[in-house]
């Protein structure tokens, strides 16, 4: 009929018009600019604070809860784990090699420059990553990356980082661009029973509490890990810190080291380059 | 020697009560705190006023130049800064009670002479309560109190 | 085996200030393990410091002291180079020492 031959062919054209992304933005990763925007929301939102103020995540949103934290640090409870690390990083393997061997300049001093992205292998690679493959490639066994010696071992690293701008580069190279984008939009997506993205508390909530919590910003985030949580008495890892996330926001959470977690971090720690590593970080 | 008369014996012995009247203790010097017992049944007390009976065998009365600095709202009570000074001269004992733990007494700490009647510590807090210092200078007890929230984490778990 | 004692202590000026952490559960005794089964309280009773022989500070601690147990304090007294020993019992009769120098 000749009405349905004019109808099809406006209905494909309004829903192709529906279809089409309405934010002006460029379609290609533009992760430079989204860094930039990032940094400027916050610098907004928190005129007060320095750039580098961020990293303390809480603390610098709180006057009382940054004492409590300041006077904690005079002789960190942490301490304990970060001299484990420092034993089990100059500790040889079986084969006679040490972790040293493994990392440019020693492992000292690298922290800062993880996630990178494996042009090789085409995937993220994290400093937990990067040291369970260091423990394989020694002939070692993996270790777990949400208990006790992978969080020393970073928290040792991280140490010896201490100060350092974050420095995470994005090759150009549409496979890391593509790991990017996926944990920027990982970042973004709502899930879980709450309905909750990272966003909902990190973007929209820093400095607000959420029930007993204060809320830390999404911008520095990565540069404090791994962190001592009172909570847990002990040094816990990233790996444990976004598994445990997402589990107390109700959301199913993902492998340790999943894609998802480890392009999650590529992300947020791009997003947060040239802000000092804070890390082994004390937290509630 | 029962653990109950210890806090006694110990009084008379700050105060200076010669060692005639210390039977069983030997020679002791004026602080004997190197040998001193634990306060076991102090530590076993629920209230603070009990918990202050039993360390001290006697009772305080509020001052000013106790300063006792602790947050308004503990970021996690497994972990409180709590720390107490005081311009109180001839200090010879300084204690925290929470009172709302289990046992009120949570820390006592001997203070000699030439130590500064200074102390910080980290304490546990089961839940929002009152913690109070208490400095005992010249033989007398006085205090400081401060109410120190403490939440249930809201992301904590 | 490492002491379980980590300390730091200075002069300044005409007073020493000494700052400790230690490694120890401090379980109270009123909390259960993941089986259900309660963790027997274990806990620091007493933590000496002495200097030149003489007790300078005497801690009576309970279970309400926090985990991996810290305290400061200071005393006047002592120069650098002094040694500074510090000992803890707890209630199942363990023990440490350590002896350190005044920096």
């Amino acid at each position: 009929m000749p009405v349905q031959v004019l109808i099809l062919p406006l209905l494909a054209a309004l829903a192709l018009a529906l279809l089409v992304h309405p934010a002006p933005a460029a379609d290609a990763p533009n992760p430079v600019a989204d860094a930039k925007a990032f940094k400027t929301y916050f610098a907004t939102k928190f005129p007060k604070l320095k750039l580098e103020d961020f990293v303390n995540g809480p603390y610098s949103m709180s006057e009382d809860m940054r004492r409590q934290w300041q006077e904690k640090e005079q002789f960190p409870p942490y301490e304990f784990a970060l001299e484990a690390g420092k034993q089990m990083f100059a500790t040889p393997f079986k084969n006679g090699r040490t972790y040293a061997d493994c990392f440019p300049n020693s492992g000292i001093g690298i922290r800062q420059n993880y996630p990178y992205f494996d042009e090789k292998q085409g995937k993220v690679v994290t400093l937990e990553l990067a040291l369970n493959r260091c423990r394989e490639a020694n002939g070692e066994a993996l270790y777990s990356y949400v208990e006790d010696e992978m969080a020393s071992l970073t928290a040792y690293m991280a140490f010896t980082s201490r100060g350092k701008p974050m420095n995470i580069k994005i090759p150009n190279d549409p496979r890391a661009l593509e790991a990017y984008e996926d944990g920027k939009r990982y970042f973004y997506t709502r899930r879980g029973q709450l309905n909750f993205s990272c966003a909902s508390c990190h973007i929209q909530g820093p400095g607000e509490r959420l029930r007993a919590e204060i809320l830390a910003p999404a911008l520095g985030i990565m540069n404090a890990l791994p962190i001592y949580r009172s909570e847990w008495g002990g040094m816990g890892t990233t790996s444990r810190r976004l598994i445990t996330c997402n589990s107390q926001t109700r959301a199913v959470p993902l492998d340790p080291q999943s894609d998802e977690y480890r392009d999650l971090e590529y992300y947020l720690s791009y997003m947060s380059n040239g802000l000092p590593i804070s890390g082994p970080g004390a937290r509630p | 020697m029962t653990a109950k008369n210890l806090p006694l014996t110990r009084r008379l012995i700050l105060q200076g009560i010669g060692s005639a009247a210390l039977i069983g203790f030997g020679d002791l010097p004026a602080l004997a705190a190197a040998n001193d017992k634990y306060p076991q049944e102090a530590f076993k007390q629920k209230s603070d006023a009990d918990a202050i009976k039993s360390l001290y065998g006697k009772t305080a009365e509020a001052s000013d130049k106790v300063k006792l600095d602790a947050p308004e709202i503990a970021e996690n009570g497994a972990v409180v800064p709590v720390s107490v000074t005081t311009t109180l001269t001839a200090v010879t004992s300084i204690s925290f009670f929470v009172s709302e733990n289990p046992s009120a007494l949570a820390a006592s700490y001997l203070i000699f002479e030439g130590t500064v009647p200074s102390v910080a510590n980290r304490l546990k807090m089961q839940k929002t309560s009152n913690v109070t210092a208490i400095v005992e200078a010249g033989g007398k007890l006085y205090s400081a109190t401060k109410e120190v929230k403490v939440t249930v984490g809201g992301c904590g778990g | 085996m490492a002491s379980t004692i980590r300390v730091r202590a200075t002069v300044n000026g005409e007073l020493t200030e000494v700052q400790t952490l230690i490694r120890h559960p401090m379980d109270t005794g009123l909390v259960k393990d993941a089986q259900g089964a309660i963790v027997p309280a274990h806990f620091i009773q007493q933590l000496t410091f002495e200097h030149n022989g003489k007790t300078v500070f005497l801690a009576d601690w309970g279970p309400a002291v926090s985990k991996d147990p810290y305290v400061k304090f200071g005393f006047k007294g002592a120069a650098k180079g002094d040694d500074l020993k510090i000992r803890w019992v707890d209630n199942l009769g363990a023990t440490d020492t350590i002896t350190t120098k005044i920096q």
